[in-house]
């Protein structure tokens, strides 16, 4: 079974409790369904995100593969 | 022609995500070059703002190994953009007291006018691009503060 390891950032970090896990994918599921899964909407709606695979911005249709290192970006605010 | 080095290599001088103070000079000194005509320096500074509330502190937050390869990416797009043009990048993750820089920027080019253009260039790419987040801390509670931009592609 494929699984990633997802980092987690800020807001979600706070939400999951956890830096990061191992996650087992679903066949055919892209980063934007992995997030839907491990974020369920919550009473206030849901957090907007951009994705990052293997420390890089990708797309929400993107696929991840096995050993993929995903993060969900909230809203940044550097600077 | 380029003589001293290549654009993406001078690009690259320093470009990092440390947890601490920021040594201003450092990254000054890191854009020297003796074909440089202009330095900027850009610091973005805590701010005790009032929003209502008053701000004890900041905490930032950031996807380290992201963070550096985007401020690569930004790097490598002024060299290509600015003939010349250097820069160093420092951001800090952790407690940031008011009044002290949470990022420095250092510009470095031939001329003044691509100076202030890459400066600003730098700043709102970091602000847009580079995974970073800001917890303001009040003295009853905090919040994440995400940049107008919206802080995505």
């Amino acid at each position: 079974m494929a699984t990633v390891h997802v980092r987690y950032f800020a807001t979600l970090r706070e939400w999951k409790g956890c830096e990061c896990e191992e996650v087992a994918l679903m066949p055919g599921e892209t980063l934007g369904q992995l997030y839907s899964r491990l974020f369920p909407p919550r009473p206030d709606g849901i957090l907007p995100v951009a994705y990052a695979r293997n420390q890089a911005y990708a797309r929400a249709n993107d696929l991840p593969e096995d050993g993929d290192e995903i993060s969900f970006l909230p809203p940044i605010g550097g600077g | 022609m380029r003589s001293r080095s290549s654009p993406r290599s001078a690009g690259a001088s320093m470009l990092k995500i440390i947890d601490g103070p920021i040594d201003v000079a450092a990254v000054r000194r890191a854009v020297d070059d003796p074909a440089t005509g202009a330095v900027l320096i850009f610091e973005g500074v805590g701010r005790q703002d009032f929003d209502g509330r008053l701000v004890v502190h900041l905490a930032y937050e950031a996807y380290p190994q992201m963070a550096e390869a985007v401020l690569g990416e930004i790097a490598s797009e002024m060299a290509a953009r600015w003939d010349g043009c250097r820069v160093a990048i420092v951001h800090r993750t952790g407690v940031v007291a008011i009044g002290e820089p949470s990022v420095v920027i250092a510009v470095a080019t031939p001329h003044r006018a691509e100076c202030y253009e890459a400066s600003r260039y730098a700043i709102d790419q970091l602000k847009e691009r580079v995974p970073v987040w800001k917890k303001e801390v009040y003295e009853d509670g905090s919040a994440w503060k995400a940049n107008v931009s919206g802080g995505h592609r």
